[in-house]
């Protein structure tokens, strides 16, 4: 005790280490809470100091307590603290815990980026390790653009231990930012013909996830790959590839032809399982994709089968379990083969793994057919009744029922079998999926005309011994097939035979006790029931039996009459009233029962799932469109971009919904009957449905009488469906023997002309004609419907984005941006913008002399004009660089016969926030030679040209290079700029040497130079969120502008401001989108968008309200265009 | 892709848990509990591989797990890993533990969490398999721990007298109890290696 205490002061004077932290845990079992918060408590003391090591050592025992299930994401910044420590072993303990709890919600995370790059640099190949090993974790897209670079350089690191490992981390970096994708692909190619064995094993896994979700960017690297498979000996390496080509196969079915010799070589050579197993996978997918068209494979599946099936008779389990996995696969494509080893899948039912009996179950879904679906439910049957544990059994029961309603019913050869199936599943005992077994009940009734009289009979039976079903007080799902009975009873009464006996069931006092939904289907179903006795009753002239029944009903409907479910109360209700009003007219003994029955005539037709989708949309009709003016801004909370611009609703004049009158709603309700007559999914009244019925071709046939099984049913537990199986059989022996007796026939008849038939003749699929005639009803679709759904891809899959031509040459703009000091970057940018013109310049020089030599080898040809042209090539401006902008030249005057001037096009380059780099394109379209051309600009206060140091401002720039006749080139002249919220004209002169034979002259050309507002905007994506904070930061000023006449659509209208403004899309709801900009000098640019009827309107929200006005103005002109 | 690593005990006590992506504590913690009640059902003699529906939020995964006298390791992955070879990885961590850890039992992972963190890191990074050669791995721990004892550890030299000060005369420290046998058999190892 006394030490204890020591112990307890010492602690409280020294900090804990984990261990004691779990000592102390261990030692406080019963009041654990407590004493965690104690010791937070303390840690948070202790992340109080100064000291490093105390620091370091509480964020380890938090990283424990997080192990626990508590929350400390509070100690973010603590962590990163640690993290910064310059010892390892604080590092690896703060990067531990950021990879347990930071994530891309974390907002100091942001703070950490400069660290990771420090400590990813750093000479030591341990603190690189544990950043890359953090950073795996937590690497979030804004981490990963400013990171991508670092981590790609680091795939060429000398050790590969930190080769390896960026390698992996790269992978985290493409889902984060796709677009280092591209950049970095050319390295992580490399790298799979690494020296290291485990650089190469990296470089394969990321490649195997990148080709998984989208195979066939990957194509291209298949012979890679093949080369790769044949040479290594890693088994690790050769499982993924082998993996990767059974995900390329089905693209490329030549690939799978050249690989079947190589992997059956694998089959017969590795020792390892899980090789093995891969290849027979992938021998599985390559079959597949060559599908029926090549008949010499046939010894694969062979092989995979056999593979398989020592697979599956294995005592690991497994390889057990494994081998049916893969044994699934096969059967999809090769059903017989597998079909083949039917025993050994039916012993594997009988397993004691679960997981090994439900994929068991799984096979034997696909393996049935007509000849043994009886056959083999019948195993299933027995399994239900061993089975222990309700999950497993709950399991087989949707196995039945799945096995049996597979393919529309296809292996049924007898209904009347698989309804008593259904019926003996009632007895189950605490089943979830009553729901399952009625609609099943349902669906067959209404769908196979020809079983309906058994299958009322049955349902009959049902409600009678509702008791047994409903009994059960455990809370259980079975007594769903009542609902299902109700009103196959109700609906199909008239082939009731007691149904004076089936509606005194429905009308006992127990029923009450069902839950509301089914009571209220007995209560509708009991007028159906009650209808055709009343019926039936007048027409053979027994007035006091409808009587009765009347009374009977009077009697007990009051008890529904008080259900606590509104909907039993409503509908009892009023069928008492109903039926009293009936009692009246048959004491004045007037005849009602046609017009009760005229109640529930119409026949229910089943309408497939999708037909509501696939109803075509009429022509004229805009589903998109208002049908009233859209609701003003202010009603809706939720969508967070419209609630900013306020005045908006003062805009919006709010129409109000004229008064209806009553004649109006009439006359409304009138079109809508005609409406529903025309449709086809309102139930018309037709023809009765018993005439159809009693049509229908083979009915008679049915042995309703014989089988009429009561007697079994009467008693619960009694296999019935087992009499079916053998009457089955004996059917199906007779069919035979018939058969074999006409054959035999035949046989004598053309004894002469034929040999012996083969005797082993098995009986055959097509050889079990069904019971009777099955009327199997198919499921209703609209008449004009429309062919087929497309799949809807999942637009939010992180790995769509991933989805990226890998074979494109890299653009410039593609490079991944390198981190770089800002200051630096200003001294430098004038003189990096030169070489980058003197680069440019020299190939065209070159060309420029093979084209001298050429023209005088021809001779002096005639010089007759020349054109600098510009082309619109929006391509261009994607390629280039995410940081072009685009610019126009506006159209300047002819100003002498040989010069003319069409188009200019410009593409700048923002490097900082004070410059601009304007492209131009120069095309000679003359036939003459122009050289010594010098671009020159009046500069104004704010706009200047560039010039090299020295020069006056009158001095014009040369152009770098020369143009021979037909040539285009691009030269780069910087300008800088003060201000940027107005936009600019300059005015120009280009002067150059026109050099033909007759010699030279002196040329000039003079341009205008637009710089509009929207040039100096670089597209910048915004997420949502960070938008609407700018939004409500307030330091914003707005303006708008609306523009009637636009008959584009709002997609169009999107995509023209994104490209001649620079803006992005941040978010879209319908007719309305937000979209973001910057400036290149910080402005942020905020725009509503919305799209009236034919008008737009605009709102704006900047930091400068010039610049906002101005690009309203130049985005006015832009749309009054459209 | 691995998505998570959790060991626990036979009690369903968390010694190790490794989420590759973010769950909130809660989230994490009724995992581990759902996981471990999946698991205790299964006797020792039937297969290692467990569908576990939408428990991590997707229909791809599945738990491969290896149970060590009082452990259980169990891996969550997709179907981009082989199912035998996470079998053989889960074998060659807790080897690495065994030779880390010399003999590893249970209590070593009680009162070590953050070194075994440090092993699976050598292991598994990023739910990407890093390395499977066990020597290469105990090799890279080795270094690092030596990295830690030369700059003094975490517990620098007067909190190391403190924790002497400790320990005195504290016979309850079961720092050298052995709960159960966990020295492995190496059954499938050479197959796969």
């Amino acid at each position: 005790m006394a030490l204890k205490m020591v112990k307890g002061s010492i602690d409280r004077m020294f900090d804990k280490n984990l261990q004691d932290l779990v000592r102390g845990i261990r030692n406080h079992k019963e009041d654990e809470a407590k004493y965690i918060s104690q010791c937070i408590d303390e840690i948070k003391q202790e992340l109080k100091q100064d000291n490093i090591a105390v620091k370091a050592n509480a964020v380890c025992k938090l990283t424990y307590l997080q192990m626990l299930g508590y929350d400390i994401s509070w100690a973010a910044f603590n962590i990163i603290e640690v993290m910064s420590a310059s010892k390892f072993t604080f590092k690896r303990i703060g990067y531990l815990a950021a990879s347990q709890c930071f994530h891309e919600g974390t907002d100091v995370i942001m703070l950490t980026t400069n660290q990771i790059r420090k400590d990813l640099s750093s000479p030591n190949q341990y603190d690189t390790g544990v950043a890359l090993t953090g950073l795996s974790c937590f690497v979030t897209p804004d981490l990963a653009r400013d990171l991508a670079n670092d981590i790609m350089t680091l795939m060429s690191h000398t050790k590969p231990y930190i080769r390896k490992k960026a390698v992996l981390i790269m992978y985290k970096v493409f889902l984060k930012y796709p677009e280092s994708l591209r950049p970095a692909f050319p390295r992580l190619k490399e790298k799979l013909e690494d020296p290291d064995p485990g650089v190469q094993s990296a470089a394969v896994n990321v490649i195997c996830e990148l080709a998984r979700r989208n195979p066939k960017n990957y194509l291209s690297l298949a012979p890679l790959f093949f080369k790769l498979m044949t040479s290594s000996t890693n088994n690790w390496v050769l499982i993924k590839i082998i993996k990767l080509f059974g995900a390329l196969t089905p693209l490329e079915p030549r690939l799978g032809k050249k690989l079947i010799e190589p992997l059956t070589n694998l089959i017969h050579s590795t020792s390892a399982m899980s090789l093995l197993y891969e290849c027979v996978n992938t021998v599985i997918a390559v079959l597949i994709s060559l599908s029926s068209g090549m008949p010499n494979h046939s010894a694969s599946i062979q092989l995979c089968v056999q593979k398989l099936r020592i697979l599956i008779e294995d005592s690991d389990q497994n390889l057990k379990y494994l081998g049916l996995l893969a044994m699934s696969k096969i059967l999809k494509t090769h059903p017989k083969s597998v079909q083949s080893h039917k025993d050994l899948i039916l012993q594997c039912l009988d397993d004691k793994d679960e997981s090994i009996r439900l994929r068991a179950l799984d096979l034997l879904y696909g393996m049935v057919s007509k000849k043994n679906l009886m056959e083999i439910v019948k195993k299933l049957m027995i399994h239900v009744d061993k089975a222990e544990g309700t999950t497993y059994r709950d399991e087989l029961l949707t196995k039945i029922i799945d096995i049996c309603s597979q393919s529309n019913y296809q292996y049924i050869t007898n209904f009347e079998w698989y309804i008593s199936i259904l019926v003996e599943l009632t007895r189950l005992e605490g089943t979830r999926h009553g729901h399952l077994i009625a609609a099943q009940m349902l669906d067959v009734a209404i769908r196979v005309k020809a079983i309906r009289k058994f299958a009322v009979s049955q349902m009959a039976m049902l409600l009678d011994n509702a008791h047994l079903i409903a009994s059960n007080t455990q809370r259980n799902g079975i007594c769903e097939v009542l609902y299902a009975a109700a009103w196959i009873c109700g609906e199909f009464s008239e082939h009731l035979e007691e149904a004076n006996q089936t509606l005194e069931a429905m009308l006992r006092p127990k029923v009450t006790t069902l839950p509301g939904h089914i009571q209220a289907v007995y209560v509708q179903n009991m007028v159906k029931l009650y209808a055709s006795i009343l019926q039936q009753k007048e027409r053979s002239g027994e007035k006091e039996g409808a009587q009765e029944i009347t009374q009977l009903m009077i009697e007990r409907l009051p008890q529904f009459v008080q259900s606590a479910d509104l909907e039993v109360q409503e509908r009892a209700s009023c069928i008492l009233q109903l039926i009293k009003y009936i009692q009246k007219l048959q004491i004045k003994e007037v005849p009602v029962a046609e017009e009760v029955i005229a109640l529930f005539a119409g026949e229910l037709n089943p309408v497939a799932p999708k037909a509501q989708k696939k109803v075509p949309v009429p022509e004229g009709l805009d589903l998109d469109a208002w049908i009233n003016e859209p609701p003003s801004d202010s009603e809706s909370e939720d969508e967070k971009p419209k609630t900013i611009f306020h005045d908006e609703e003062q805009r919006h004049s709010r129409h109000r919904q004229p008064e209806i009158d009553e004649e109006e709603l009439a006359r409304r309700r009138e079109a809508r009957k005609q409406e529903q007559a025309n449709n086809p999914f309102y139930i018309k009244s037709s023809p009765s449905p018993q005439k159809r019925y009693q049509d229908t071709p083979g009915v008679e046939h049915i042995p309703v009488v014989q089988i009429d099984l009561s007697v079994p049913l009467k008693v619960p537990g009694m296999p019935m469906s087992d009499q079916y199986v053998k009457l089955e059989e004996e059917r199906r022996h007779k069919q035979k023997l018939e058969k074999d007796k006409k054959k035999k026939k035949q046989k004598k008849e053309k004894r002469g002309k034929h040999h012996r038939h083969n005797s082993l003749h098995t009986e055959s699929e097509e050889d079990i004609a069904p019971a009777h005639h099955v009327d199997i009803i198919t499921e209703e679709m609209p008449e004009n419907a429309l062919p087929s759904d497309e799949d809807d891809k999942d637009p939010n899959d992180p790995y769509k984005a991933l989805d990226i031509d890998l074979d494109k040459p890299l653009a410039d703009s593609e490079k991944l941006p390198v981190q770089r000091h800002r200051n630096v970057e200003t001294l430098k940018s004038p003189d990096s913008e030169a070489p980058l013109v003197e680069k440019k310049s020299k190939k065209p020089k070159k060309k420029e002399k093979k084209h001298k030599e050429k023209e005088r080898e021809k001779g002096k040809k005639k010089e007759k004009e020349k054109k600098v042209v510009e082309e619109e090539e929006e391509k261009k401006v994607i390629l280039q660089d995410l940081h072009y902008f685009r610019s126009c030249f506006s159209e300047s005057p002819m100003i002498s016969p040989p010069l003319n001037l069409q188009t200019y096009d410009i593409q700048g380059n923002l490097q900082n926030d004070s410059q601009v780099t304007v492209s131009v394109i120069f095309e000679n379209k003359s036939t003459s030679f122009l050289k010594s051309m010098e671009l020159n600009v009046l500069d104004s206060l704010n706009t200047k040209m560039l010039r090299p140091e020295g020069s006056s401002v009158h001095d014009g720039i040369p152009v770098p290079f020369q143009l021979p006749p037909g040539i285009s080139n691009e030269a780069q002249f910087v300008f800088t700029l003060q201000s940027i919220v107005m936009a600019q004209k300059l005015k120009g002169t280009l002067s150059f040497i026109v050099k033909n034979d007759e010699g030279s002259t002196h040329e000039k050309l003079d341009f205008k130079l637009h710089f509009s507002c929207a040039s100096y905007l670089i597209t910048t994506p915004c997420y949502s969120d960070a938008f609407a904070k700018l939004l409500e930061s307030g330091d914003l000023h707005m303006s708008s502008i609306k523009v009637d006449g636009i008959s584009i659509s709002f997609q169009h209208l999107l995509a023209k401001i994104c490209f001649h403004h620079h803006f992005s899309v941040v978010e879209r709801v319908d007719s309305c989108a937000s979209m973001y900009s910057r400036s290149i000098q910080g402005h942020h640019v905020c725009l509503l968008v919305k799209k009236g009827e034919n008008s737009v309107s605009i709102d704006g929200k900047c930091n400068d309200s010039t610049l906002l006005s101005n690009l309203l103005d130049e985005m006015k002109e832009t749309l009054s265009k459209c | 892709m691995i998505n998570a690593i959790l060991v626990f005990n036979n009690h369903g006590k968390p010694r190790l848990v490794r989420f590759y992506q973010h769950l909130a504590e809660e989230v994490q913690q009724q995992i581990i509990r759902e996981t471990f009640h999946l698991v205790l059902k299964r006797d020792d003699h039937i297969c290692n591989f467990l569908e576990c529906g939408s428990l991590f939020g997707g229909s791809d995964y599945k738990l491969i797990y290896r149970h060590y006298a009082t452990l259980y390791f169990v891996f969550c992955v997709d179907s981009s890993e082989s199912e035998l070879g996470i079998l053989d990885l889960i074998q060659v961590f807790v080897e690495t533990l065994d030779k880390c850890f010399e003999n590893v039992c249970e209590l070593d992972l009680i009162f070590h969490m953050d070194k075994v963190h440090h092993i699976l890191q050598e292991v598994v990074i990023g739910g990407m398999v890093l390395e499977t050669n066990m020597n290469e791995i105990v090799a890279q721990v080795e270094a690092q721990s030596k990295l830690e004892k030369a700059e003094g550890g975490l517990s620098a030299a007067p909190s190391r007298a403190v924790s002497a000060v400790k320990n005195i005369n504290l016979p309850e420290i079961p720092r050298n109890i052995n709960i159960g046998d966990i020295n492995i058999k190496v059954p499938n190892l050479s197959q796969f290696m």
